[in-house]
């Protein structure tokens, strides 16, 4: 297995750089200019302009300044931010806690939604459950976040006035206090985002265990007597969670990503935040960087899913 | 006002005969306002009035915490690399220039003790130079004493062209001497007459000459105070994350009595305007909130039993649409609207003229500006010494339809005017922004009444208002007959403002639409007024070729101003915001307090 996973790294290490040079001259030839607005201020000669190009390397040729980026990356160095004059791992690490825990809470809440109903809405199929399920779920995932986070904000924040819709890094206060707060804070974006994912998710569970559920063995497995629960978990579960371990995995660098609206929306500082201002402003180093992360995350996270279908199914074989 | 009158009025008030107050009433009945009657007294030779502070409270601290929304969070914390005007408003809760200027245009005092004129001696009568006195006693956040070292220092570090500083060019034509520790003399190489350019506002920020004496020049980036500001200023640094919070807390050392009144401060930033408002004036989470540029009735709606208003400051900032005086479609040498090419349908300055009838800015003014705007003919609005009174707009379809039929611009067969096999069919391009695309709306409902075609474009604000070459979208490079947008007047004064359109300014491919002058027109008369201008030490003839350069472009029809925008902000009902129209919103943070 370890050679698997050697040879695996290995593939890997070609199409990162190939993912790096698409991003990066794409980005190159995207329109925009980290100085914008430098452009419509009296203040700024125009010779302070064509300076801070220069000194920036905005001039150089594309393949050149790639070519920069790729040795400064293989040396640990990240690149520096031309909007924050500050270089970009720093700006990263800055928002990844944030990130983590409102878009990594929306992620456990949706798992802990979908895979039970999921689950259970399969193994009575068109029982009233199911329906009611069913129905939710495609009235989950056909409203977009943006809709349900400013129908939150306008239930909960300025109608009911119990939840805040500003998300601040900077809460007063100590212990329970604080922690009570960074919950109540949470609480609405991680609500719309979760309740989002489950419904997609819960669609997912059903059809993969539907599927598994009808199969022979399970079947055999009933006639020999065991209880439904047993057949569920050890017979049905085990072997529909290969497609949904899939979608998981390929979820997880989305969790690093954040979720671009819902963060816009309330004002989280988080990674999807930064990688839209970024992209507005044309800070092409900190882009650069955070799809960099996100492509190696999606590699990562592939490849982990490939071990995991071998615990699940051990028919699955490492080659 | 007759030129010797004023002169009189500033003699009798130079010698005691009339009080200073009533001459800045006589002024104001004129249509003056107060700052300016002081500018013109300071100028004059009467010691410029310090702007007077409506300041309450009677001990420092005491406020509790001041929670500011920028909804474009400040994303560094230097004034002199800021990429918009958020970063100079971040770095100003720290930093401090020697003045600022207060809502009126006047100045207060920050770090200096005296505002120089030609009265107490420090404004040398041939505007060639001027001498500030600092304020003893004052402490770096660190507790080192400033002095006029970190004052020369600050212009060595700006004028170093490998600084990149974006504030140079309020620093590189001066020399700054130290004459004692408290203070320092300023000399120019030329006369003046806009002395309090450099170490005032947003772009005289300070820097302690200690923490940056080893970063100046290509090492500037390095610096870590860059991050983690230590000033002068009423609050202390104490954490900073680009683009969502600063925080502060009360500077215990401050030196300004009874200052500042909250004992902390955080500016969080990041989402967009119209969630900012509502976070501000109805759910009140926050204290104030920053450039409410929404819909007057959005804002309307909003304030109806909300917790907060909205507060309005006048500058003289102008949504204007321009016009192109060279032709857009026609490529002479790989460049669009070639300085060697004329427009083919405004050479004719009745079509401009026309053009400027159809807009009908009443009508914008109460769809989309409603409180943050008032109508107006001049391109410069301000400060109101400056604003022309010879010019006035009408908005009159049939009018302008009879001037096109009288010049031989007939309807065609598809009701589009034509002369000389040429269509009047024209592109009208602007920002990405609410309040524009509904303006151009208006615009164009009016065009198609007297029969001009009009294309309508819009394009994303970072590509518009960038500097990329690459890019044909860009404002200067200006490939459209019209656009739409404004450019911030960010002092109480023209010269800069107005120096863009010198015909030696024009945006070519060979500046790479550097050039300021991006509706390439080029008038000699302008040029002189301009020029003449930037010399006049009197403040009277100054503002007059400043007057005839507005109306020079008037008649031209360069511009067609559409709106005099106000700054718009929100803020809790009890805060009592000092929000100057000439200055950045936290400039006058000092004087900031909480009604009880």
């Amino acid at each position: 297995m370890s050679q698997y996973v050697l040879r695996r790294l290995l593939i890997a290490i070609p199409s990162l750089l190939g993912i790096s040079a698409v991003l990066f001259f794409v980005l190159a030839l995207a329109p925009g200019d980290p100085f914008s607005e430098l452009a419509t201020n009296p203040n700024v000669p125009p010779e302070v302009q064509a300076a801070l190009r220069a000194k920036f390397g905005l001039d150089d040729p594309i393949y050149l300044r790639y070519v920069h980026w790729l040795n400064a990356m293989l040396h640990g160095d990240w690149g520096f931010s031309f909007v924050s004059r500050m270089d970009v791992d720093k700006l990263i690490l800055q928002r990844l806690p944030t990130t983590l825990y409102v878009i990594g809470s929306a992620q456990i809440l949706a798992l802990l939604i979908a895979i039970p109903v999921g689950v259970y809405a399969a193994t009575k199929p068109y029982s009233l459950f199911d329906q009611i399920a069913n129905t939710l779920a495609f009235v989950g995932f056909s409203l977009p976040t943006f809709f349900t986070g400013i129908l939150f904000i306008l239930i909960f924040s300025v109608t009911l006035d119990w939840l805040p819709f500003v998300y601040t890094t900077d809460i007063k206060g100590t212990g329970i206090h604080w922690v009570f707060e960074m919950i109540r804070q949470a609480i609405m974006p991680v609500a719309v985002l979760g309740l989002f994912q489950a419904a997609s998710m819960t669609r997912f569970v059903r059809s993969a265990m539907l599927d598994v559920i009808r199969l022979d063995y399970v079947t055999t497995a009933r006639a020999k007597g065991l209880g439904q629960a047993k057949v569920i978990v050890k017979h049905v579960m085990r072997n529909a969670m290969i497609p949904v371990v899939t979608l998981i995995a390929l979820q997880i660098p989305a969790v690093f990503g954040g979720a671009i609206v819902t963060e816009q929306i309330f004002r989280i500082p988080g990674i999807g935040s930064l990688l839209i201002s970024s992209i507005l402003s044309n800070d092409t180093p900190v882009v650069m960087a955070v799809t960099f992360v996100f492509a190696c995350l999606v590699v990562l996270f592939n490849l982990i899913a490939d071990i995991l279908y071998g615990w699940l199914d051990p028919r699955i074989s490492f080659r | 006002m007759l030129d010797k009158e004023l002169r009189s009025m500033i003699g009798d008030v130079k010698d005691g005969r009339m009080d200073r107050r009533s001459f800045i009433k006589r002024m104001a009945a004129v249509g003056l306002t107060a700052p300016l009657a002081n500018q013109i007294l300071a100028l004059g030779g009467v010691a410029m009035a310090e702007g007077a502070s409506t300041y309450k409270p009677t001990k420092r601290g005491g406020g509790g915490a001041l929670k500011l929304l920028w909804w474009q969070g400040p994303t560094l914390l230097n004034p002199h690399f800021a990429t918009g005007t958020k970063d100079q408003d971040g770095s100003r809760l720290f930093y401090e220039p020697l003045g600022c200027w207060d809502p009126d245009g006047n100045m207060k005092l920050v770090l200096a003790t005296e505002i120089p004129s030609t009265q107490n001696g420090l404004l040398a009568a041939d505007g060639k130079s001027v001498t500030w006195k600092l304020k003893p006693g004052v402490k770096w956040h660190d507790g080192k004493p400033f002095s006029a070292d970190d004052v020369v220092f600050t212009w060595q570090y700006i004028k170093d062209p490998a600084t990149a500083a974006v504030t140079i060019a309020s620093y590189r034509d001066l020399t700054v001497e130290k004459i004692d520790d408290l203070t320092v003399k300023i000399t120019f190489a030329k006369p003046t007459p806009f002395w309090a350019d450099a170490f005032v506002g947003a772009t005289g920020q300070i820097l302690p000459k200690h923490l940056f004496a080893d970063f100046i020049g290509s090492k500037s980036r390095e610096a870590p105070t860059n991050l983690a500001p230590v000033g002068t200023g009423p609050y202390k640094f104490v954490e900073f994350k680009p683009g969502d919070l600063i925080r502060g807390v009360i500077n215990p050392d401050y030196h300004m009595a009874n200052r500042p009144y909250f004992d902390s401060i955080e500016m969080k930033g990041g989402g967009d305007a119209v969630s900012a408002a509502r976070a501000v004036i109805q759910t009140g989470e926050y204290d104030f909130g920053w450039n409410i540029q929404v819909e007057d009735d959005v804002l309307l709606r909003l304030e109806k039993g909300g917790k907060g208003k909205t507060v309005y400051a006048v500058g003289g900032d102008t949504e204007f649409i321009a016009l192109n005086f060279t032709d857009p479609n026609v490529e002479v040498d790989g460049e669009r609207s070639s300085m060697k090419t004329k427009h083919p349908l405004f050479s004719d300055p009745v079509v401009r003229k026309a053009l400027s009838l159809l807009v009908d800015r009443e009508s914008v003014k109460k769809a989309i500006y409603g409180r943050a705007g008032r109508t107006t003919a001049n391109f410069l609005n301000g400060p109101e010494k400056f604003v022309s009174k010879n010019t006035s707009w009408e908005f009159n379809i049939e009018k302008a339809a009879k001037m096109l039929d009288d010049a031989g611009w007939k309807p065609g067969a598809d009701g589009i005017r034509e002369k000389d096999g040429k269509k009047l069919k024209l592109l009208y391009q602007t920002s990405i922004n609410g309040p524009r695309q509904k303006t151009q709306a208006i615009v164009k409902q009016a065009c198609q009444k007297a029969g001009i075609d009009v294309e309508l474009k819009s394009v994303v604000a970072s590509v518009f208002f960038s500097s990329d070459v690459a890019n044909p979208d860009t404002y200067p490079k200006f490939y459209a007959d019209l656009e739409m947008f404004q450019i911030p007047l960010s002092q109480p004064d023209p010269s800069q403002h107005m120096r863009r359109y010198l015909s030696t300014s024009v945006a070519t491919k060979e500046n790479k639409w550097q050039g300021t002058n991006f509706p390439r027109w080029v008038n000699k008369e302008y040029d002189e007024a301009i020029t003449a201008a930037d010399m006049e030490m009197d403040p009277v003839k100054r503002a007059a070729y400043y007057i005839k350069a507005n109306d020079l472009m008037w008649q031209d029809t360069v511009f067609i101003p559409v709106m005099h925008r106000l700054k718009v902000e929100a803020a809790a009902n009890n805060l009592r915001p000092v929000i100057s129209g000439w200055a950045n919103e936290t400039d006058n943070l000092f004087d900031w307090y909480r009604e009880e």
